[in-house]
């Protein structure tokens, strides 16, 4: 999909703080001669026969300053390698991948630990907390390894303790806290150092719907906070349209599309995404603006509809009236573009798959 | 499989089954034996030519090692090393000991050149405090009272030279077991050399790692603690990999991201992660450790053990017993306070708590050790009670054995007459009849039953180093006795593990009543020892009139009885049978020969009556342990089918416990050779005996084949019933 890239109004991609060009992961006994054998791209059968898996596949990606990327596919599909290969937790097999418009692979174990130590932070499915360490030497470990001292180090544990809302349990063990609890001090953990990329493997499949839905808003309101860019990964399709700005959709190592949650609902690029979200009612995900045409002259009236809504949250409005058109405004109110009504009407009584 | 079921399928004669190998092994086996009045000589015992000089070229590698190679500087180096730390130890610990190892200078100025052994009253104050610390008062009042025994019971010069020993040889071994384990952890390819390596050290015995130690050590204290460090470490190493390798890679990862250097990720992350594991670890480190150190007295380390083994030799059992408490008591000591420790988990304060609050149990050590100090000051006893003052109840189990010998000694010599001549003399010809080609041809066909050539190959070459060694006659004799102990100890094992798993008869059924009956019976017994026991320490006290002396008896029978009776309402027969193997287990294996002595006097049948007691143990454990892992719903399913108890058994809860009750059979094999070569020191003609005889003329070369001997038949067998597991458990789908 060469189509431009929409992310949150005004911020495009164009200068992206982490870029991944064809880069493969392949386990097994010998992938740099099968890479090398099939010109630098094997075919899903001629990996597997040569009894290799590829679990990232060829894939390209440009990530925004600011940008919420959700990864999502099914288990195996190689999520968690594509996002270990980004923050080089394990060493990608081919491609290139540049942070910051530095070359990550490049980089020496020192220069490595730098970058961590400065800019990366990292929250982990099953919470990975030290069990010997306290809340607070836990949320400290990353700027105890960065060499601050004792008092620094403490207070700004605090700050980012404060911020996740663990105040009062500083003292705790990570056995002494619940499992939502304990990814608290895990988000803690990597947002200490200030990291400008932070990524997220599953943080919140661990717990329980209702803990789950809680750490969402939690995460949300952080987001809003700190404006950082973020990969996220998880498996639950409400969870990824709840938090973002695109979404990028594996399967079997590779990308199949990466893409705003309007178009990979509306569009999808292959037959395997229209698999993956025939699932989905449409109206959930579908905002007024993604449906929006441009004004062309045309003189519309009535109330406008904020551009952000999505088309379910409109089915009120949309039935209360007769005309063919509809008004859209921008986030600033300004009117800038209209939706046909029938059109928005099929989305909203197209047949729940459910 | 499909091999198998291939070649079944195939006309017959075209190719074997792995059985048919097997059973053509056997044949062959039998007809070597029948035949053997017509065959050479050359088969029936294995001839000259093949007898390898092993150990004459062990004892000149040695020498060459020794001598050329310059290698006595580096022992001498570091036998030194080791006794610099045993005297700083023993001047801690051992009252008279005189001294610090310190240089002059400081010795003068400091003045710690005089005797400053730490008071028994401290170690017994500081044994409370820490297992109160970690665990419970329960905990603390065990180690507080052991090491009130010790001291009281004149035991505790010997206990704190067993104990400086063990204060050496523990860290030494956890820091060697430790860096070991890390860089096998790291390294492969040193993985791959290890593993064999300590397979091989846990199935040779104990004494025959003590001569090469003497030979390159000398004789002392200091080798002991060599060959304890030797002896105490696999156990470290293999928990250290374990326990490093199991640390989720989640929590590496996230050490990573945090920018974690490797050096970090190891120190911050990966072996706190560690901690219980390498902390099992350090238990067993102690456990084996003690074990040594009081076999060591073989090789003249002083402290417990040579005690014990003197008194033992001049069969004086009051002061053995005493002896052997003592060893228990540590036993039970250590291990439950290193097993609080690995278990300990963090708790953390509230922000705000004080430091005295945080800090209580330092306090109150503080102030109970300054107690202790000032006491010392006004009565010596607070500092040390001399032996000569000591109470002893020698006497009483003298008395008490004496009387039970006197009834049982006429009974336990006719049984012992008919065993030794009826049973256990012809089953020792039978041993010893076979060619040794037969033997080797029934050794292959149980290998290729259980693992095809391979399998075959391997215990053959292992059985057949008995030959090339020149000791294959000895070798039947240990092979005769290991079998005899363990047959016996399966028949009695296993019927008692499954019968102790059985399902609980419910209250006031018959079942429930005998239980019942002989749990108040074994009180009633322990309890009227115990309180004999108390009325005999407090009569060479104060001795009492008789009236205060009978109802003295009576209130003290009531208590115990009482304390046993409550405490063990609630446990099951399994649960009561585990713990019972656990206290087995934590006695010196020698402790058992005590006993079987008195009974027998020196002979074949009180050497393998000592391995049944030993070797029953893990035969016991294994069944409980295999009984209680069968899935309860299976066993329902069985049930709903109408099978009755007897069929359940057999048909669903036997056979899925099987593979696990094999690994019991075999540790019981491995249990049982150990325990034949140290039952040697009775005066048996097996491998052990040549052992001794090997320490007596410390010959290395030889105490090292004949150490190799028995690990061969122990890694036979160890091959096979592992073997015969998988292959059963994968079967089985568990
Ligand atoms: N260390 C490894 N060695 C060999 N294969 C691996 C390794 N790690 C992952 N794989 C394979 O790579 C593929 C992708 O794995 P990955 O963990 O990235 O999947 P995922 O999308 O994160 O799945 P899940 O949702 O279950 O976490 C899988 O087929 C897996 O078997
Ligand atoms: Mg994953």
């Amino acid at each position: 999909m060469a189509a431009p890239i929409r992310v949150k109004e005004g911020a495009l991609t164009e200068d992206p703080v982490i870029r991944c060009k064809h880069l493969w992961k392949i386990y097994g006994p010998a992938p740099e001669e099968l890479l090398r054998a099939h010109g630098g791209a094997p075919s899903p059968e001629a990996v597997r026969e040569s009894g290799h898996v590829a679990a990232v596949r060829d894939v390209s990606i440009e990530i925004g300053k600011g940008e919420l990327l959700v990864v999502m596919g099914l288990s195996g599909s190689g999520k968690s390698t594509l996002v270990r290969c980004l923050s080089r937790l394990v060493e990608a097999t081919a491609g290139e991948i540049e942070v910051e418009g530095e070359d990550l692979r490049a980089l020496d174990e020192k220069g490595l630990i730098r970058m961590r130590r400065q800019k990366m932070g990292m929250v982990f499915q099953n919470f990975a907390l030290l069990p010997h360490r306290t809340v607070l030497e836990n949320v400290a470990f990353p700027l105890e390894m960065r060499g601050q001292g004792r008092h620094e180090r403490r207070d700004r544990a605090m700050e980012v303790i404060k911020l996740v809302g663990l105040e009062g349990r500083e003292e705790h063990f990570p056995r002494e806290l619940s499992g939502g609890q304990q990814q608290r001090v895990g988000i803690a953990r990597s947002l200490a150092i200030e990291p400008d990329i932070w990524f997220l493997d599953e943080p919140f499949s661990a717990l329980d719907p209702l803990i789950r839905r809680e750490m969402q808003d939690e995460f949300l309101r952080l987001r809003e906070i700190l404006k950082k860019t973020i990969v996220f990964i998880t498996h639950d399709f409400d969870e990824a349209l709840r938090l973002a700005d695109r979404i990028a959709i594996m399967y079997d190592g590779a990308v199949e599309q990466v893409d705003t949650p309007d178009r990979i609902v509306m569009e999808p690029a292959t037959e395997y995404v229209g698999r993956f979200t025939h699932e989905i009612s449409k109206a959930r995900v579908v905002h007024a603006r993604a449906l929006a045409e441009p004004l062309d002259g045309r003189i519309v009236d009535g109330k406008a509809v904020p551009g952000d809504a999505t088309i379910a949250s409109l089915g009120r409005q949309l039935i209360g009236t007769d005309a063919e058109y509809l008004p859209v405004a921008d986030s600033a109110g300004v009117v800038d573009g209209v939706i046909n009504r029938m059109r928005a009407l099929e989305l909203l009584f197209a047949e729940d798959p459910s | 499989m499909t091999l198998a079921t291939a070649a079944a399928q195939a006309p017959a004669g075209v190719r074997f089954r792995p059985a048919h190998v097997a059973w053509a092994l056997l044949a062959l086996a039998v007809l070597l034996t029948l035949l053997r009045p017509a065959l050479p000589d050359g088969i029936v015992r294995p001839p000259e030519w093949l007898v390898w000089p092993i150990s004459e070229g062990l004892n000149r590698f040695f020498d060459w090692l020794q001598n050329d190679v310059g290698f006595s500087v580096v022992t001498r180096g570091f036998a030194a090393a080791v006794g610099w730390l045993l005297d700083l130890a023993s001047a801690l610990l051992v009252p008279t000991r005189r001294g610090y190892p310190l240089p002059d200078v400081v010795c003068q100025n400091i003045g710690l050149c005089t005797g400053h052994a730490i008071p028994w009253t401290i170690f017994a104050i500081t044994g409370f405090c820490v297992g109160t610390w970690l665990r419970s008062w329960k905990l603390g009042l065990l180690c507080g009272l052991t090491f009130v025994y010790l001291a009281v019971f004149g035991q505790w010069q010997w206990a704190m030279q067993t104990l400086s020993q063990v204060a050496v040889a523990v860290p030494l071994s956890v820091a060697l077991g430790f860096v070991l384990g890390a860089l096998a952890w790291r390294k492969q390819w040193f993985e791959q050399v290890l593993t064999p390596l300590l397979n091989l050290a846990q199935s040779v015995p104990h004494l025959s790692y003590l001569i090469p130690v003497v030979v390159f050590f000398g004789v002392g204290d200091h080798a002991g603690v060599i060959a304890t460090v030797v002896f105490a470490t696999p156990p470290m190493v293999r928990m250290t990999i374990l326990g490093l390798r199991k640390v989720p890679p989640e929590v590496i990862e996230s050490g990573q991201m945090c920018g974690a250097t490797r050096w970090q990720v190891m120190r911050h992350a990966r072996v706190p992660t560690a901690r219980a594991e390498i902390l099992v670890g350090v238990n067993q480190v102690i456990m084996q450790c003690l074990a040594m150190v009081v076999i060591a007295s073989f090789i003249g380390s002083p402290g417990l053990g040579d005690k014990l083994l003197n008194y033992l030799q001049s069969l004086r059992i009051g002061s053995s017993i005493e002896i052997g408490v003592s060893i228990v008591l540590i036993a039970v000591m250590l291990d439950q306070l290193s097993r609080a420790w690995a278990e300990k988990q963090p708790v953390h304060w509230e922000r705000g708590t004080p430091w005295h609050v945080r800090h209580r149990m330092l306090l109150v050590w503080s102030g109970l050790v300054i107690a202790a100090l000032l006491a010392t000051l006004a009565h010596d006893y607070a500092h040390e009670i001399p032996r000569r003052k000591a109470i002893s109840t020698k006497d009483f189990w003298d008395a008490g054995v004496d009387h039970l010998l006197a009834w049982l000694s006429a009974p336990a010599a006719k049984v012992r007459d008919f065993l030794l001549l009826q049973v256990l003399t012809p089953i020792r010809d039978a041993f010893q009849y076979p060619p040794f080609l037969a033997v080797l041809a029934a050794v292959a066909a149980v290998g290729w039953a259980v693992g095809g050539a391979r399998s075959a190959l391997t215990v053959v070459l292992l059985i057949a180093f008995l030959a090339v060694s020149g000791w294959w006659d000895r070798s039947m004799i240990t092979a005769y006795m290991v079998t005899v102990a363990v047959v016996l100890a399966v028949a009695i094992g296993l019927p008692v593990g499954v019968w102790a798993s059985l399902p609980r008869p419910s209250r006031g059924s018959p079942g429930w009543w005998f239980n019942q009956a002989v749990r108040m019976l074994g009180i009633l017994i322990v309890s009227a020892v115990g309180a004999a026991a108390v009325v005999f320490v407090l009569e060479t006290v104060v001795p009492p009139t008789p009236a205060v002396e009978y109802s003295l008896f009576l209130a003290a029978l009531a208590a115990i009885a009482y304390g046993i009776e409550r405490y063990t309402r609630d446990v099951t027969r399994d649960r009561f049978l585990l713990f019972l193997c656990d206290t087995v287990q934590t006695f010196p294996s020698f402790i058992y020969l005590i006993p079987v002595i008195m009974l027998f006097q020196v002979n074949d049948v009180a050497a393998i009556a000592g391995v049944i007691i030993y070797g029953t143990v893990p035969m016991l454990r294994y069944t409980v342990e295999g009984m209680r892992g069968v899935p309860a719903s299976l066993v329902e399913a069985a049930e709903m089918s109408g099978a009755t108890r007897m069929q359940k058994l057999r048909t669903v809860s036997l056979p899925l416990a099987l593979p696990t009750i094999m690994i019991g059979l075999n540790q019981t094999v491995m249990f049982s050779l150990m325990m034949v070569i140290i039952a040697a020191f009775i005066g048996t003609q097996d491998l052990g005996q040549e052992i001794m005889r090997a320490k007596a003329l410390s010959d290395v070369g030889m105490s090292l084949v004949l150490g190799f001997c028995v690990a061969a038949m122990g890694l036979a067998v160890d091959h096979v019933a592992t073997r015969w597991a998988a292959k059963r458990k994968k079967a089985l789908g568990l």
